[in-house]
């Protein structure tokens, strides 16, 4: 009896893996037949923060569907992590959701890495409340007095007297999200990386919205382009960081005037690589050609013409 | 051995009966099977789970695209489906020939009574210990004393995980050949074979079936690792085949590492389904291995 069962296990999982093995086969052919495509070939690494890292991965993607030639790896080590890598020749581009620090820079001269810095997108967040609540503008203290890990804020007043005696909802995205991590990590900056956790939370922006525009008193956080879509069930807070209170904007975030809540995200691309290896230049050209397309798949503020145009001629020295 | 278990039994059966029935008795009989139950309930749950968050997604795209964030539904593990082929393959390539040859040499050769091979055997036991990600840096440091730049690549994963199993196969190849027995040994010996040709053509074909099995369930565990890989520098993202010893790579525990941790529901989806599939590929590897060693095991 017992020798039956395990033959019977044997037989089914040497099956299940055949099939698979099968499966993964017969997918091939599909590829010799994709590699057509014209224009360069090559390799191309790519490195860096974790939150332009779903531009790039939407840059390389796009960029098969036209030239399978090129072959693109994109890895997501951090900002800090990925300029090490690059900074020793070991990546053509680094992604950075901040500009390269000086000590970067040292490292990348000692080893002569020569570079340039192109901006893609500006990553914003918007603090969202019920539209009736009587609250316009919080200072960024307010502000992670709040939503910080160790808040004891329940109620509106608690935070300003001013403000009205009103019990406070919250609604964060998940833990996993880019648009907590900036949160916890660049806005509140506590060394645990996490906010207060009696909220509601939830990956699916629509039930954040929803949360916030049907519940009184209710705050929440999320993507700019996100409350763009929502305007009318939302009342963003504009916030103070000292400079007096500034609206959510594309204008105001792209200026760098609305902080903490917005900074501009980068590549930083090798000169060398980008001059001698023709991957690297059928990727960035790419990149930046379709940075539109590109920004909006990465639920990222495109940039305005004014900075697109900066960008482009960045790229265009680069090229000469 | 089978001997020594049957007897066993029956004196259970035969003066435990009674004793069978007392109570502190029956309270550890509830234990143990409580125990057996929470591990099988727990594994099933988690199977039932995930195959219940990835039902969406059991469809040959799965298999056959790259992963995709243009068009989230409709991605797929290609890419690391067939990075971890690449990766078995060329970890057995290393590790197999290496680990067979220094469990031969140990057991047939070495002198266990000196110093050093002492040294060596405690060694190795302790090897089998070591948490996988020390593995990827010991593989990371070799790429670089080798002059590789870029270790994210099939030789630089291959590498770690080869020196992450190369202790189990040694230990399960040891066990295998140590079963062979002295008669077989002594019996080429006395036909005036050398040493040599006694290990090459008696002890090693006898020991194959044992050595397979051992050697599969290394490959098995190999190929659900992520955190040598992630800290050898395999790409998080790839859209294209391995090529080559040489070629970037990717694997599937660290895709599905990495997506279902992803903002949008759909790539989590596929991971869940993802996880199916690496199962899959783990169960069938162990289920040939307790094929060949059903098929093949020999008693003396």
């Amino acid at each position: 009896m017992k020798r039956t069962s395990t033959r019977w296990a044997a037989a089914s999982g040497a099956t299940v893996l055949a099939l698979t093995l099968a499966a993964c086969g017969g997918g091939d052919a599909g590829s010799a037949s994709g590699s057509e495509g014209s224009g360069a070939s090559g390799s191309v690494a790519v490195d860096g923060s974790s939150t332009v890292f779903p531009m790039s991965v939407a840059a390389q993607e796009l960029l098969n569907e036209e030239n399978p030639g090129v072959q693109v790896t994109v890895g997501e080590s951090g900002t800090g992590g990925g300029f090490e890598r690059f900074c020793v020749g070991e990546t053509d581009v680094s992604d950075a959701s901040r500009p390269i620090e000086e000590d970067e820079v040292a490292v990348c001269e000692e080893n002569g890495i020569e570079y340039t810095e192109l901006q893609v997108a500006t990553d914003a967040l918007t603090v969202a409340v019920h539209p009736d609540l009587a609250v316009d503008c919080l200072t960024t203290e307010q502000l992670v007095e709040l939503v910080g890990p160790n808040s004891e804020v329940t109620n509106w007043s608690d935070l300003d007297p001013s403000f009205p005696d009103q019990e406070i909802s919250f609604f964060f995205p998940g833990t996993d999200s880019g648009t907590y991590d900036y949160m916890a990590n660049d806005v509140v900056g506590d060394e645990s990386e996490v906010l207060r956790d009696d909220v509601e939370s939830s990956e699916d922006d629509n039930v954040l919205v929803q949360g916030v525009g049907g519940t009184d008193g209710a705050v929440g956080f999320f993507g700019y382009t996100y409350y763009e879509e929502n305007q009318d069930t939302l009342k963003a807070l504009s916030i103070d960081d000292g400079n007096g209170c500034v609206e959510p904007s594309a204008e105001t975030a792209q200026a760098g005037e609305y902080t903490p809540l917005a900074r501009p995200l980068f590549i930083y691309v090798a000169n060398t690589e980008y001059a001698e290896n023709e991957a690297v230049a059928a990727y960035v050209d790419f990149y930046i050609e379709n940075l539109a397309d590109i920004a909006e798949i990465g639920q990222f503020i495109p940039l305005s013409d004014e900075l697109y145009s900066e960008t482009q001629s960045a790229l265009e020295s680069l090229g000469s | 051995m089978s001997i020594a278990a049957t007897t066993a039994r029956q004196v259970t059966l035969a003066t435990g009966k009674s004793k069978d029935r007392t109570p502190v008795s029956l309270a550890f009989l509830v234990a143990l099977w409580f125990s057996l139950f929470f591990g099988v309930v727990v594994l099933l749950a988690l199977i039932i789970n995930t195959a219940i968050d990835g039902s969406g997604r059991f469809d040959i795209e799965l298999l056959t695209n790259y992963v995709s964030v243009v068009r989230p539904e409709a991605t797929g593990f290609r890419a690391g489906i067939l990075g971890s082929l690449w990766l078995m393959g060329f970890t057995a390539l290393m590790a197999v020939p290496l680990g067979i040859a220094a469990a031969l040499y140990l057991e047939e050769f070495a002198d266990p009574t000196t110093r050093w091979n002492r040294f060596v055997e405690v060694n190795l036991q302790n090897l089998a210990a070591v948490p996988a990600i020390v593995y990827g840096l010991l593989a990371v440091a070799i790429m670089a004393l080798l002059g590789f730049r870029d270790t994210g690549i099939v030789l630089g994963g291959a590498l770690a995980l080869a020196l992450l199993i190369l202790p189990v196969i040694i230990i399960t190849t040891r066990e295998a050949v140590r079963a062979v027995p002295r008669e077989i040994r002594e019996g080429s010996l006395a036909l005036g074979a050398t040493v040599w040709q006694t290990t090459w053509r008696q002890t090693l074909p006898s020991a194959i079936p044992g050595i397979a099995t051992g050697t599969i369930l290394g490959l098995s565990r190999a190929i659900g690792e992520a955190a040598p890989l992630v800290v050898v520098g395999l790409a998080g993202s790839l859209l294209f085949d391995p090529e080559g010893v040489m070629s970037s790579v990717t694997a599937l525990p660290m895709q599905i590492y990495s997506l279902t941790s992803n903002s949008r529901e759909a790539l989590r989806e596929a991971a869940s389904a993802a996880i199916i599939v690496l199962l899959a590929m783990v169960l069938g590897l162990n289920a040939l291995a307790i094929f060949i060693r059903n098929k093949f095991q020999r008693s003396w």
